[in-house]
């Protein structure tokens, strides 16, 4: 008779030590009353791997493992599960990741340092770590030259992604003439993926805020602005009440520290342009205008917003501040290295083992990076390159790992350090697909005022997906780069100038790989759908129909118990046949 | 704020009120509100911590708020102190483990070893 589900019910020693026999007693006596004992099978088998956590036992076609089991919750589930069609949450086994410690290996927390460890919504808390010492410091004994001096002597180069250095640009806004200076800073943070900056903003806010009070101290600066995008809510709302808590504190408003200098803060929100990352275009947003780039020169600190000098820097720029004035210009400049002082914070993204948001000393090695904070490739997979710097930068591969994360180094190897992005690939991974996939982001993005961005992205894009859906022609590769040239030569801001990197970083690099898809219409690493067809080997596979059902445009044929075979004009290579298949028997060429 | 010798004595009070046993408080809970914590359910185990301590009448223990400590696949993360032991960590704490951490840590000073997240020191 054909059963519609089957309980797999484990029969190790732990189980049946825990309980596991009248577990089972259970679930045949709740089937029976439930007349379900035709349609569900109940079988024992030797283990099920999770002992340790028995008895449990597996619903099949589902797959749901139920695990920690006593006879009243096997009762539940065969009514919520098997009757109503309802899995029980609670009791399905969860794969808890690895332990892995917090901070990563070679972590140096600096301007993560007070984040997880403070209340971000009480000021007293900061100021309990020292904050607004560094403030009271500049304020009471300091005079804008000395404190930009210390900055200069620190080292610090802006954390947004182009690296210039701080104090230069602190020093060209100090010494611009207007009767009004503001000082910004760029929450905008559009790379995907990023949240260095989401972190510290709800974290640790007024460590951003004491920057800026100290920039502005140090440019001449009455107003200031965060410019914060909209899908950040959280730290919007964190951002206000700690402006609010330093207002009440007398940390901004008029006269800060009896010093006779008025500085206050106001929070503006982005609305979901990328562009708005760019300083110029970022300007015009808070100017009310759309958000397109400007010409420069004149630079935001001649002129910037409404007309008036602007200094702006990167959240984590300020966020660097107090510390350097407070733990001196030699602390800072003792971490990182010679060009690059400091530590920076990456989100680490990709096929590691370890994912998420890691601050470390300037200098390190992207071995390092991969190996030691990352806890190496998962499933232990070859790693095959990793991108750094968001959607404009470029793929490193294998050979330069040893090279150290720096301006320069990352610069030199056709990326950028960007705010911070680090995606890392395995073999696995189409590098021709990701060059298609950061060219769809920054098409989208382009703000279309010039030419070479607006029109030369689309053309690179038709290229890139003409390519991957097996359509590449001759002479693409060489179009690619003619195109790029154009770009890089006539668009106005970082996005369209930054656009090209990846996709020429990977024709650098992985040529052959686009050559593959070109020349003999191959995906090497099975990912571009296009080129690649999902069979059932006819000897492995034992027709027990898991494919079939599972496949959402009924792709698959074939009587259970016979061999199932796919259509390949149906098939839209989704997957889900090989991983639902108990043999192996579904391959991918 | 006028002067160097506030914000000192600013400093002074703070660092006393975080060090247990300032107000009567005996222990500290603390929810990772970061958005990854906010994502995973922290305001929900959040609200399951009041909910119990106000259902247990427990009036030693301060229950505060931080961001994201780094441990975001670990998320709800709540940090329980209690005296002079050092805060443990802890990890996918929904609602439902609210009550047995309270039970276990807060009242009876034994930590719940299967849900710690090791945290590198």
């Amino acid at each position: 008779m054909a059963y519609r589900a089957h309980i797999l019910i484990s029969g190790d020693p732990l189980c049946i030590e825990k309980g596991a026999r009248d577990v089972e007693t259970a679930l045949r006596s709740k089937l029976r009353d439930l007349v379900l004992e035709d349609e569900v099978q109940v079988m024992e088998v030797s283990t099920l791997g999770h002992s340790d956590q028995g008895p449990e036992f597996v619903v099949y076609p589902d797959g749901v493992n139920y695990v920690n089991l006593t006879p009243e919750d096997a009762s539940f589930i065969v009514e919520e599960h098997l009757l109503k069609g309802r899995p029980v949450e609670k009791f399905i086994y969860k794969d808890l990741p690895e332990p892995l410690p917090a901070p990563a290996a070679k972590e140096v927390r600096v301007v993560l340092e007070n984040v997880g460890r403070i209340d971000p919504g009480n000021i007293e808390d900061y100021i309990a770590f020292d904050g607004y010492a560094a403030l009271a410091k500049v304020m009471t004994e300091m005079t804008p030259e000395e404190v930009i001096d210390v900055v200069k002597k620190s080292g610090l180069r802006g954390r947004g992604g182009a690296g210039f250095p701080t104090w230069l640009k602190w020093n060209f806004a100090r010494r611009a003439e207007g009767d009004k200076k503001f000082i910004i800073c760029n929450g905008d943070e559009g790379d995907p993926g990023a949240f260095m900056n989401r972190r510290v903003l709800e974290g640790d806010p007024h460590a951003v805020i004491e920057g800026m009070i100290i920039a502005a101290y140090a440019i001449g600066a009455q107003q200031g602005y965060f410019y914060v995008r909209a899908e950040y809510p959280i730290a919007i709302h964190t951002l206000r009440v700690a402006i609010k808590q330093a207002r009440e504190y007398g940390l901004l408003g008029k006269d800060i520290f009896g010093s006779g200098f008025d500085f206050d803060l106001e929070v503006r929100m982005g609305a979901g342009a990328f562009v708005c990352g760019e300083e110029t275009a970022l300007m015009q947003s808070i100017e009310g205008k759309r958000g397109m780039p400007r010409t420069r020169p004149p630079f935001p600190a001649t002129s910037g917003l409404w007309g008036y000098p602007t200094n702006i820097n990167n959240v984590e720029t300020y966020a660097n501040v107090p510390r350097i004035l407070l733990k001196g210009a030699d602390w800072f400049a003792s971490m990182g290295t010679e060009k690059s002082k400091g530590t920076k914070t990456f989100a680490i993204a990709g096929k590691v083992k370890r994912t998420g948001l890691v601050e470390v000393p300037l200098g390190i090695t992207l071995r390092e990076v991969v190996y030691d904070v990352g806890g190496g490739i998962l499933d232990d997979k070859k790693f095959k390159a990793v991108q750094t710097g968001g959607p404009m930068g470029g793929c490193i591969p294998e050979e330069y790992l040893d090279q150290p994360v720096d301006y320069e180094t990352l610069a030199s190897l056709g990326s950028i350090m960007g705010s911070g992005g680090m995606v890392i690939m395995d073999e696995d991974t189409c590098m021709v697909d990701i060059a298609r996939f950061f060219m769809e982001f920054v098409q989208e993005e382009s703000c279309g005022k010039c030419v070479p961005c607006r029109v030369g992205t689309r053309r690179m894009l038709e290229i890139l997906n003409n390519i991957c859906a097996g359509k590449g022609q001759p002479g693409d590769i060489e179009r690619l780069e003619e195109l790029s040239k154009y770009i890089i030569d006539g668009a106005l801001c970082g996005l369209g100038k930054g656009a090209p990197n990846p996709v020429l970083s990977t024709i650098k690099f992985f040529r052959d790989e686009y050559e593959a898809h070109i020349y003999d219409k191959k995906c090497p690493a099975k990912v571009c759908k296009g080129l690649i067809t999902y069979s059932i080997d006819p000897d492995v596979c034992i027709g027990c129909t898991r494919c079939a059902r599972n496949c959402p445009v009924g792709a698959i044929s074939g009587k259970p118990k016979e061999a199932h075979k796919i259509d390949p004009d149906v098939c839209i290579r989704c997957g889900v046949c090989k991983q639902v298949c108990p043999v192996g028997a579904v391959s991918v060429d | 704020m006028k002067s160097l010798e506030e914000l000192q004595k600013i400093k002074e009070r703070a660092l006393k009120r975080r060090q247990l046993g300032a107000e009567g408080a005996r222990a500290r809970v603390t929810v990772a509100m970061g958005t990854c914590g906010i994502a995973a359910g922290a305001r929900d185990t959040m609200k399951a911590v009041l909910d119990e301590i106000e259902k247990r009448q427990i009036t030693d223990v301060v229950v505060t708020q931080t961001g994201c400590l780094g441990l975001c696949e670990y998320e709800p993360i709540v940090l329980v102190q209690v005296g002079d032991a050092e805060a443990v960590t802890y990890g996918k704490i929904d609602p439902s483990r609210v009550p047995t951490l309270i039970e276990k840590h807060l009242l009876n000073n034994a930590p719940v070893e299967e849900w710690q997240v090791k945290t590198g020191k």
